[in-house]
């Protein structure tokens, strides 16, 4: 029964339906992505869980501060901060891991 | 001597109009920055059809147009490269964002009914409400499934006013909120999204919102498939490629291949105007359906919510997002919506897909 000519009240209860047609259908899947995202939480936790019992960790030395550490590292006008988010940037852009890289100083340079 | 000039005398004065419209489509492609991607091969495509005597060119855009419009595969195709385009990450994060998209279609719905005082013919009228999709692959292959006799004013309005979207939808925000609600802070609580639900999620989309509208399969289902390229982690060349050169091959194509319908018979009519004056009504009632929206949760909810989110709802991605948090930031530079508002703006290209099948399954023959 599709229409070839419509009325504008025909037109107003099709987009009457149609409107609420669109919200069911967001809504169903909202519930779904909501279910679904909560059923790989749970998983994810029992993952992490069970990694956790089966492991178990061994006696380990404090490990030494490295270099570069905070103690070590003088700031200059800047806060600790934008300095760790520095020396983040240059250890990915190095590709080396932190810890293996040494960091004197970080000095705010002005103009 | 009489060859020089024996076309020349076949030029009439719509043929002129409409060689003006393509060089307009190209100023505004070029010098305003207009969606020049599509803007500037219809505006040329528009020019070449309108030259008398064309026939020899018309030929192989009619054909184009076959291949690829009449038969909604270039739209579809398109959706391949806008799905891998998009980062569903912040609508997982906060999946409450999608009802924002749905209110957002109100406008094509309101527009039906607007439409078919002028349009009586429903295939037209619904054509025409589309464009409140503000989605341009969707307003084409709904038009041209629906075989609307307007498609070229169509195709323009939906891509003139997706361009437009800056000038339209604040000043619609700003009468709709007062500067206290536009100043509502929405802390963003960042959540990471496992890989396995950003694949599985354009699955369950597909699946899903086919079963419940049936005529959305193609589009939806090309649509997620370009955002299970991006999301699998293994198709890095083929996601590239389908942002990049499968969307702007396929724009080129959809775009001159759409002006074969620009020609002055079929455009230089009133019915042209009325088309862009309801395209227009459609934005704007959809930014307001959303803004409202908005206010009415806030009626009931403790967490109080920035109303301007949902004028994102609209579809037009990424645009509408960014405008929104522009917003924001402009009435408290320390209020960041940006996530919240793609998250809204993302739903809104789920909602106006699922509201064109609803319009074919209404409307189709």
């Amino acid at each position: 029964m599709f229409l070839t000519d419509i009325t504008t009240a025909q037109a107003g209860l099709y987009g009457l339906l149609g409107y609420s047609v669109v919200f069911f259908g967001l809504i169903l899947l909202m519930v779904v992505v909501m279910i679904i995202g909560k059923c790989f939480i749970a998983a994810d936790k029992k993952k992490k869980e069970k990694a956790e019992k089966t492991v178990i960790p061994a006696p380990v030395a404090e490990a030494p501060a490295a270099p570069g550490a905070a103690g070590d590292l003088k700031l200059h006008n800047v806060e600790p901060k934008i300095a760790a988010m520095l020396m983040a940037i240059v250890a990915d852009k190095l590709g080396k891991p932190l810890n293996e890289l040494r960091f004197l100083s970080i000095r705010e340079v002005e103009e | 001597m009489e060859i020089l000039y024996e076309n020349l005398l076949k030029f009439q004065w719509q043929d002129i109009v409409m060689i003006l419209l393509g060089c307009l489509l190209i100023f505004l492609a070029i010098k305003k920055e207009m969606e020049p991607s599509l803007l500037l091969p219809m505006g040329l495509g528009t020019i070449l059809v309108n030259i008398p005597g064309s026939t020899a060119l018309i030929g192989p855009i009619q054909e184009l147009y076959g291949a690829g419009i009449a038969n909604e595969l270039f739209p579809l195709l398109l959706f391949i490269g806008i799905g891998a385009m998009i980062d569903f990450g912040p609508l997982l994060t906060n999946p409450k964002l999608m009802l924002f998209g749905a209110a957002a279609q109100f406008g094509i719905f309101f527009t039906l009914s607007m439409a078919s005082v002028f349009f009586p013919e429903a295939k037209d009228a619904a054509s025409i409400a589309i464009i409140g999709a503000a989605d341009g692959p969707t307003s084409i292959a709904v038009a041209n499934t629906l075989g609307s006799n307007y498609v070229g004013a169509i195709t323009v309005a939906a891509y003139s006013y997706m361009a437009l979207v800056p000038v339209i939808q604040p000043p619609v925000i700003k009468a709709l909120t007062t500067r206290k609600e536009r100043m509502i802070r929405m802390p963003y609580e960042q959540k990471s999204v496992s890989k396995t639900t950003r694949i599985m999620f354009p699955i369950i989309i597909t699946i899903v919102a086919s079963a419940i509208v049936p005529d959305a399969t193609a589009l939806i289902g090309f649509l997620m498939f370009g955002n299970l390229i991006r999301e699998c982690g293994v198709l890095d060349s083929l996601s590239e490629t389908a942002q990049n050169v499968l969307a702007n091959l396929i724009t080129i194509f959809l775009g001159i291949s759409v002006a074969f319908n620009m020609v002055a018979d079929k455009f230089l009519r009133v019915d042209t105007l009325l088309i862009m004056g309801l395209g227009l009504i459609a934005f704007i009632v959809d930014t307001a359906g959303g803004v409202l929206f908005a206010k009415l949760i806030n009626v009931f909810s403790k967490k109080k919510i920035n109303p301007m989110i949902g004028a994102a709802g609209i579809s037009a991605f990424p645009m509408s997002g960014r405008i929104v948090h522009k917003m924001g930031l402009a009435e408290d530079p320390q209020n960041h919506l940006l996530m919240h508002s793609i998250g809204v703006n993302v739903s809104g290209q789920i909602a106006s897909v699922i509201a064109g099948g609803i319009i074919l399954s209404m409307f189709g023959g």
